[in-house]
């Protein structure tokens, strides 16, 4: 088969939590240099559906594909080829923003000092690099989450309301980073509920109801 | 496939950083070891003052201090990992997860179960146990707080998404924390009989390899479960 070459896939998912039933048979694919808006209000399963496309979750029925194999057995595979940025931030509170990139970003490969004052500095945060993240705004906890996504090499970027707490620039900021992760033929899904990528027309909607 | 090197460097940050943040936290570090010292105090003080009253059960007041003081400690050694989601970057790091887990719980022993060993001489002293039952002692000790480490880490890894967890975690590895007791407690009677204590001392040995050689992936295998949630 030679279809399904760099694409994710969801095929026929359905979902449970709890007694509810969020994701019917739920199908989609999204190739690279594509990007899929996830929306729907809260609790609709938009979570669920990212974590099940990360395989952190089994779905009920369905399954969800990467290159064709599900993803769920692909396991390490797959995980290199992955950046998810969840609805927390990875981050703890008593280091500081240098050291949780470090920390975090070095188990998945070395990284020098020099790369990472480069993203603080993308992200906005370079003058708080050696304050502890308990100190920062919620607004600057998510960019410097949003700064790990440079450092962690991956195809698929898997986002769970990537804007929360961001200011306008912010918005622009994220939308610049999904941006150029298509441009380097990556490919995104992201949840959202706030205007972001509405312009764009690589970027499909789906909406969750 | 990860290289051998990668993941050395990996299982020497995780332990880095763990080692970074007790620096910080190091009030929460030093609870287990205050707990330890507390009771190991106490006992003295609610039964008897007698040095050989003391000295027939001071191996075995020594250990049940260590055991709960161990379980105190890894009630919560990934709570704070899981609930602001380091743990699923860990699991999406591509290194493996077992490897990962087993370093936090090294690192976590270093700052938990090794203090409670190096003070344990001093303790043995004051419940009137001969400084000829230290190596017992001693080496009892560490190897049963490393095992308890592992234990403790499989029964956290699984109920570390579960509320009143502690609950659970006592229930889960007490019952297979019963032959460390058995033996560890042992190892100091034979010594202070004047007999040889290698022989608990090997079968503690055993369960250490036992423990540290399949602990981890079931450490792996129930943080994933765990994080299914």
């Amino acid at each position: 088969m030679t279809i399904a070459a760099t694409a994710l896939e969801a095929r026929a998912i359905n979902a449970w939590r709890g007694d509810r039933h969020v994701l019917r048979d739920l199908s989609f694919t999204v190739s690279s240099g594509e990007c899929c808006k996830v929306t729907g209000p809260n609790g609709i399963g938009k979570t669920t559906l990212l974590r099940v496309l990360c395989g952190f979750m089994t779905p009920e029925t369905g399954e969800a594909l990467w290159r064709g194999r599900a993803v769920t057995r692909l396991g390490p595979d797959y995980a290199v080829e992955l950046a998810y940025l969840g609805h927390t931030n990875a981050l703890k509170p008593d280091l500081t923003a240098r050291e949780n990139l470090r920390y975090l970003v070095g188990v998945r490969r070395p990284v020098t000092p020099s790369e990472i004052d480069g993203v603080l500095e993308r992200v906005g945060i370079f003058d708080c690099a050696d304050l502890p993240v308990r100190v920062m705004s919620a607004g600057q906890r998510r960019r410097l989450s949003l700064a790990r996504l440079w450092l962690w090499p991956a195809v698929v970027w898997i986002l769970d309301e990537p804007a929360t707490n961001l200011d306008a620039a912010g918005l622009a900021l994220v939308e610049s980073m999904i941006g150029d992760h298509l441009a380097r033929r990556g490919l995104a899904v992201v949840a959202a509920h706030q205007r972001l990528l509405d312009a764009d027309p690589r970027v499909r909607r789906l909406e969750l109801a | 496939m990860t290289e051998p090197a990668a993941l050395i460097a990996a299982m020497r940050l995780v332990m880095r950083r763990e080692l970074t943040l007790a620096w910080r936290r190091w009030d929460e570090v030093a609870q287990p070891l205050i707990f330890y010292l507390v009771v190991t105090t106490l006992f003295p003080l609610a039964t008897t003052p007698e040095l050989a009253v003391l000295r027939t059960v001071g191996g075995g007041v020594l250990w049940v201090a260590a055991l709960l003081s161990s379980l105190l400690a890894l009630e919560s050694v990934f709570r704070s990992d899981v609930e602001d989601g380091t743990m699923e970057q860990w699991v999406l790091s591509g290194q493996p997860l077992a490897w990962l887990l087993l370093a936090k719980v090294v690192a976590h022993w270093v700052l938990t179960g090794l203090p409670l060993v190096l003070v344990s001489p001093a303790v043995a002293t004051a419940l009137g146990l001969p400084s000829s039952v230290w190596p017992a002692v001693v080496m009892s000790l560490a190897l049963g707080t490393a095992i308890l480490s592992v234990l403790g880490g499989i029964g956290a890894a699984l109920t570390v998404g579960v509320r009143r967890g502690s609950v659970l975690l006592s229930l889960l590895v007490l019952p297979l924390a019963m032959p460390l007791l058995v033996f560890g407690a042992r190892a100091i009677e034979q010594a202070l009989a004047g007999q040889s204590a290698t022989g608990p001392l090997q079968l503690l040995a055993a369960m250490f390899f036992l423990a540290f050689s399949l602990g981890p992936l079931a450490m792996s295998a129930a943080m994933r479960i765990s994080i299914e949630g």
